[in-house]
C-alpha cells in the first residue's frame, strides 16, 4: 500500500497519546489549577453597533469575591504591538483593541472583564455592570447586501479604516497573478461555450469540542510570564504576549499540553486571551479564562461566509479555454489575522487539478458588524467549493457528464511538471489517477443506470465528484521548522520541536519517523512539543504541514544523529562506519554478528569516554536540523458522494462516501484516514446542518448547540478510502493531508444533491441544504445556469 | 450563597464536600475532587463530554447540581479502568480503532458507551449510531468510534469477566442501571 513500509513508517502504529486520554488523564488548559488564580468573565456587547454612553462597574465591585473589574480605560493604552509571527509585521491590519472603547462593533465584543474567586462569582459581577448604549445602524450584508456594505461611507465598521472595504484585488498577490488579462476577454468573446454561475457558502465555524482558554501569571520577581494555553502554536502565543506588553520573547514561557481540537481557531491568541495576558501582567496576578460555548459560538471567530462567481469558457469538445472569477467575503469586524481575507489564496489555488487556460481573478472583502473571521481548515477552500460545483454546472450546460468533463480537463502525468494558470508548479500530483480510482470505486457508470431505474420509482439518487489539489505553504516561518534530537546518557532518544498537536497524533507520527530513521525502538523515543522553554522556535501545527515539514526535519535530524552514532561506534568497534548498521538501538558490524555496541554504550562514550575519539568528533550526541521546505507542497484527492433525497421531507441521506487520495508516503495510514474522515464530516456538517445566522439587526440567532447543529454519528456514512502513493521530493516523501477532507467534501456533497435534483431543474448554488431548503428547491421555479 | 455538605461515593471512594447549592455536579467533580477527566464542552447538555454514571445511569453532569448527587454512587472516566490501570474493553477499543484524536470528547463517549453496552450487549450498527448520537466529536468523523463500539461489544461478549466492574461500588452502580 505504501512506497515505504518500514518497521514503523508506513505502519498503523497505535497512538502513544491515547492511554492518558482514554482514562481521563489528559491535561487540557482547564485542568491546570494554580493556587490563588482569579477567574475571568467578560461583559459582552448585546448590540451590533453603537456608542457606549454609560459604563458603571461599582455594583459588580461590591460583590463578595470580585477582585476587580477592568475596562478599556485600564488596559487598552498599554497594548504595544499586535502583529503575529505567521503574518509578519508589515501586513495591513484593521484596528485592534483589548476591550471595546467608546463604541461596540459586534454582538459579543468584550467590554469589561470581571476578576473573581470563581467563574460563578465573576459572572455574578458581569450581571451587575451597568452599561448603556446609543445604538447605531449596523453594517451587515444581511441588511444592506454586499454591495450596500461596500458602498456605505456613512456607516463604517471601523471609522479608523475609512471604508468598509477591507481588501480589494487584483493587487500584488503572488506568482502569476495578473492585474488584468485582455487575452481572457478574447477567449470569452469567441469560445463555443461560456457558462457563468455564482456559488455561495454560508457562515459556519470551527467548533473544537474544547473551547478557547488560557491561564496566565506574571512572576514579578523573576520577570517571567507563565502561560498555559489551548493553542495550536505555543511560540505564536509567546511572541504575541511579549509584543503586546513590551517584554522579550525569552521572558514568556508558554505550555500547551493536550489541546482539544482547533481547526484554525487556535492558531492565534484570541483578543480575550490577550486581554487576560495584559491584565495578569498589569496586576501581577494569576488569571484564568475558559471560554464557554456561548462565547465560543458568538465571539470565538467565524469562517466561510463568501461567494464566488465563475465564468468558464470551453471549446466544442469541452476543453476549458479560460476562466474569470470574482470572490466576495464578509470578514466581520475583527478578523484574527491580517485583514482576514483568504482571497489571495483562493485566487491562486482556484485552478486546482485542471488546465484553466487564460485566467483572471478579482475579489473584495468587507468588514461588517459581526464576529470576525478566523482560519478554518482550508481557509481558502472556497476555490474547491466553487470550482468543483462549476465543473458540474458547466458540464450540465454543455450537455456532458461531469465525470467526462473532468476527464477532458484534468492534469495528466505526461503534463508534469505542470504550471497552473496562476504560476504554481505541480511535480508529483496524480489528479487523473485519483479521479479514475474514485470513479471505479464508486461504480460511476453502473450508478447512472441505477439512478435512472430509481427515478422511475420516484427515488432521487445523486452522485457527486470533487477533485482538488491540497496546497501547503512552506514560506515564512511555516517553511522552516526545526527538530532537536539527542540521545541521553542512558541511550534514550529525546526529540523536541515547535509543533502544537491538537489531535493530529504528532507525538506518534514524528516518533515513528525518528525511530525508523535513527534505527531505535519507538518506545525509546521521548517526544516533546508545546513547550517554548524546551522546543526550538516553531510555527505550531496548522496548514497541513506537520508530516511534510516537521516530518522532513525529523527525518533529516535523525540522519545526522545516526551518522554521529555510527561514527562513534566505528571508533569503538574499530570498523568503518560504512560497514555499520543500527537497528533497534544496537549498532552491529555488517557480516560480523559478534561485533555490536548498544546505543547506551555509544552514549557513554560520547558523553564521558570521548577521549578515545578523534578531535574531529565533537563529544555528546545532540543534533538540530531546521528544514527549508519548498514554497508550496501539494497532495491531491478525489471525493465521491452518493446521496438519496427524500422528495417529501427534504431529508438527504449520504449513502456512500469515498475518498481517493495521494498524500505521498503515509507515515501512519490509520492517522491519515482519521484526518480525512474528520474533515469529510466537517463538510457534511457544513453542507447539511451547521449554519450560523444573524438577523437584520446583527443579533446572532444560533448561540447554542440546540440551534447550531453539529453532525452526530447518526448522520455520517462509513467512509471508504483509496490510496495512491506518489512520494514528494521532500525528505521522507510526505505530503499534506490535514485539511483536504474539509476542503473537498462540500462540493462532492452539493454536487450529489444537485445531481439528485436534476429532474426538477433545481439551481443548487448555496447551502445549508437542510430539509426546508431542499423542499424549496424541489418546489421552486426551475432555473439553471445561463449558457451562451 | 447557601452551602451544603454533600456525602457521596465517587469511583468507590466516600467523599464529603462542601458545595454551593448552585454548583453543578461537573464543576464539583472537577474543582473540588480534581477529577478533571470529566470535560465541559457546552454546559447545556448537548455535547455529552461531561457524561458520568450516577447510580449506574449515564447523565450529563453539567445539567445536574452537585447536591442532587447526595447519597449517590458516581463513576467518572477515572473510575472506568481497573485499579491497576488495566483499560476497559471500551477504552482498549478506542485506542485500537483510532476512536479519538484530540481526546477532549473521549471521556464522555467512553462513559456513555459503557452504559450503552450494559444495556445493549449485542448492538446492531444502527443501534450503535443511535446509541452514541448523544455525544459530539469534532475530530474523528465518528468512524473510529463506531468501530470501537463494535469491537468493545465483541470483546465483552468473548470475555465475560470484562463485564465485571473494577470495584464493588461501580459494580453496584451498574446493577442499578
Amino acid at each position: 500500500m505504501t512506497a515505504v513500509a518500514g518497521r514503523y513508517v508506513g505502519q498503523s502504529v497505535k497512538r502513544r497519546e491515547d492511554a492518558r486520554l482514554v482514562t481521563g488523564h489528559g491535561r487540557f488548559v482547564e485542568d491546570v489549577a494554580w493556587p490563588g488564580t482569579l477567574h475571568v468573565a467578560f461583559l459582552r456587547s448585546p448590540i451590533a453597533r453603537g456608542r457606549i454612553v454609560n459604563l458603571d462597574v461599582s455594583a459588580a465591585l461590591a460583590v463578595p469575591g470580585v477582585h476587580s473589574v477592568l475596562t478599556a480605560a485600564d488596559l487598552n493604552e498599554h497594548a504595544r504591538e499586535w502583529w503575529q509571527n505567521m503574518i509578519g509585521k508589515d501586513a495591513p491590519m484593521p484596528p485592534k483593541r483589548l476591550l471595546a472603547e467608546h463604541d461596540v462593533r459586534f454582538v459579543g465584543e468584550a467590554i469589561a472583564m470581571v476578576l473573581a474567586t470563581s467563574r460563578y462569582v465573576a459572572e455574578d459581577g458581569v450581571e451587575l455592570i451597568d452599561v448603556d448604549f446609543e445604538a447605531e445602524t449596523p453594517v451587515l450584508v444581511e441588511r444592506a447586501g454586499f454591495e450596500g456594505v461596500a458602498a456605505d461611507d456613512a456607516n463604517l465598521v471601523h471609522p479608523e479604516w475609512g471604508s468598509n472595504v477591507a481588501q480589494a484585488l487584483p493587487g500584488p498577490m503572488g506568482p502569476g497573478m495578473p492585474l488584468d488579462n485582455p487575452a481572457l476577454e478574447a477567449v470569452l468573446a469567441s469560445a463555443a461555450h461560456v457558462v457563468t454561475e455564482t456559488f455561495t457558502q454560508h457562515r459556519y465555524l470551527c467548533v473544537p469540542m474544547e473551547s478557547q482558554g488560557i491561564n496566565v501569571r506574571w512572576d514579578r520577581h523573576r520577570e517571567r510570564l507563565e502561560i498555559v494555553s489551548a493553542t495550536q502554536s505555543p511560540h505564536e502565543v509567546r511572541s504575541c504576549a511579549a509584543r503586546l506588553i513590551g517584554i522579550n520573547d525569552s521572558q514568556v514561557h508558554v505550555v500547551a499540553d493536550d489541546v482539544g481540537g482547533g481547526f484554525g481557531q487556535k492558531m492565534f491568541p484570541a483578543t480575550e486571551e490577550l486581554a487576560v495576558i495584559m491584565a495578569a501582567y498589569r496586576l501581577g496576578a494569576a488569571l484564568r479564562w475558559i471560554e464557554d460555548r456561548n462565547e465560543n459560538l458568538i465571539a470565538g471567530g467565524h469562517a466561510r461566509n463568501e461567494d464566488l462567481t465563475m465564468t468558464v469558457a470551453t471549446d466544442e469538445s469541452g476543453k476549458i479555454l479560460g476562466v474569470r472569477a470574482h470572490h466576495r467575503e464578509d470578514i466581520g469586524a475583527f478578523p484574527a489575522y491580517a485583514v482576514g481575507s483568504s482571497a489571495s489564496s483562493v485566487g491562486m489555488y482556484l485552478p486546482g487539478p485542471y488546465g484553466f487556460g487564460e485566467y483572471f481573478f478579482s475579489s473584495e472583502a468587507v468588514f461588517t458588524n459581526t464576529c470576525g473571521r478566523v482560519a478554518y481548515r482550508g481557509p481558502w477552500m472556497m476555490e474547491s467549493v466553487a470550482r468543483e460545483q462549476m465543473m458540474d454546472v458547466t458540464a450540465l450546460a454543455i450537455g456532458m457528464d461531469p465525470l467526462e468533463f473532468r476527464r477532458r480537463n484534468v492534469v495528466t502525468p505526461d503534463q508534469l511538471p505542470f504550471t497552473t494558470s496562476t504560476g504554481l508548479v505541480y511535480e508529483t500530483v496524480t489528479p487523473q489517477a485519483t479521479l479514475e480510482q474514485a470513479a471505479e470505486m464508486v461504480g460511476y457508470d453502473a450508478f447512472r443506470a441505477e439512478q435512472a431505474e430509481a427515478r422511475t420509482h420516484g427515488r432521487l439518487l445523486g452522485i457527486g465528484l470533487s477533485s482538488y489539489i491540497e496546497p501547503s505553504v512552506g514560506f515564512g516561518i511555516m517553511g522552516a521548522e526545526q527538530v532537536d534530537l539527542r540521545i541521553d546518557y542512558d541511550g534514550s532518544v529525546v526529540a523536541t520541536t515547535g509543533s502544537g498537536s491538537h489531535g493530529q497524533s504528532v507525538e506518534t507520527t514524528l516518533s515513528q519517523v525518528i525511530a525508523e530513521t535513527l534505527g531505535v525502538d519507538i518506545d525509546k523515543v521521548v517526544f516533546t512539543q508545546g513547550d517554548t522553554a524546551v522546543a526550538p522556535f516553531g510555527s505550531g501545527t496548522g496548514g497541513s504541514r506537520t508530516a511534510a515539514v516537521y516530518g522532513g526535519a525529523a527525518r533529516e535530524a535523525s540522519v545526522l544523529l545516526r551518522n554521529k552514532v555510527l561514527a562513534i561506534a566505528a571508533e569503538v568497534l574499530e570498523a568503518s562506519s560504512d560497514d555499520l548498521d543500527m537497528d533497534l538501538g544496537v549498532v552491529a558490524v555488517r557480516g560480523n554478528p559478534g561485533a555490536t555496541i548498544s546505543l547506551a554504550d555509544v552514549a557513554a562514550v560520547a558523553y564521558a569516554g570521548y577521549t578515545i575519539l578523534p578531535e574531529s568528533i565533537e563529544p555528546g550526541l545532540d543534533v538540530s536540523f531546521r528544514i527549508r521546505a519548498p514554497m508550496f507542497m501539494f497532495s491531491n484527492a478525489t471525493h465521491a458522494a452518493v446521496v438519496e433525497v427524500d422528495p417529501v421531507t427534504g431529508a438527504v441521506k449520504v449513502l456512500r462516501y469515498l475518498v481517493s487520495e495521494d498524500c505521498g508516503n503515509m507515515i501512519n495510514p490509520m492517522v491519515v484516514e482519521g484526518q480525512i474522515a474528520g474533515g469529510v464530516v466537517q463538510g457534511i456538517g457544513g453542507v447539511f446542518y451547521e449554519n450560523f445566522v444573524y438577523d437584520a439587526d446583527g443579533n446572532p440567532l444560533t448561540t447554542t448547540f440546540l440551534d447550531y447543529l453539529l453532525p452526530t454519528a447518526a448522520e455520517v456514512p462509513t467512509i471508504e478510502y483509496g490510496h495512491i502513493v506518489t512520494p514528494s521530493p521532500t525528505p521522507g516523501g510526505f505530503k499534506p493531508i490535514g485539511e483536504g477532507g474539509a476542503i473537498n467534501s462540500p462540493a462532492a456533497l452539493i454536487n450529489a444533491v444537485r445531481d439528485a435534483l436534476t429532474p426538477f431543474g433545481a439551481r443548487v448554488v448555496s447551502q445549508p441544504l437542510g430539509p426546508q431548503q431542499i423542499v424549496d428547491l424541489i418546489k421552486g421555479p426551475a432555473s439553471s445556469a445561463e449558457s451562451i | 450563597m447557601s452551602e451544603h455538605i454533600l456525602h457521596l461515593t465517587v469511583n468507590g471512594e466516600a467523599q464529603h464536600v462542601l458545595v454551593e447549592g448552585r454548583k453543578t455536579l461537573a464543576d464539583m467533580l472537577r474543582d473540588d475532587l480534581r477529577l478533571t477527566g470529566t470535560h465541559l464542552g457546552c454546559e447545556h447538555g448537548v455535547c455529552g463530554a461531561c457524561t458520568v454514571l450516577v447510580d449506574g445511569a449515564a447523565v450529563r453532569s453539567c445539567l445536574m447540581f452537585a447536591v442532587q448527587a447526595h447519597g449517590s454512587q458516581v463513576t467518572t472516566i477515572e473510575g472506568i479502568a481497573d485499579a491497576d490501570g488495566g483499560l476497559s474493553a471500551v477504552q482498549s477499543a478506542f485506542r485500537e480503532c483510532h476512536g479519538l484524536q484530540c481526546g477532549f470528547c473521549t471521556p464522555g463517549f467512553i462513559v456513555s458507551i459503557e452504559s450503552f453496552l450494559d444495556a445493549h450487549p449485542d448492538p446492531s450498527d444502527e443501534d450503535i449510531r443511535e446509541g452514541i448520537s448523544g455525544n459530539l466529536c469534532r475530530c474523528t468523523g465518528y468512524q473510529g468510534i463506531i468501530k470501537a463500539v463494535r469491537l468493545a461489544a465483541e470483546t465483552r461478549a468473548a470475555t465475560p469477566q470484562d463485564m465485571s466492574a473494577p470495584d464493588d461500588a461501580v459494580s453496584d452502580a451498574r446493577v442499578g442501571a
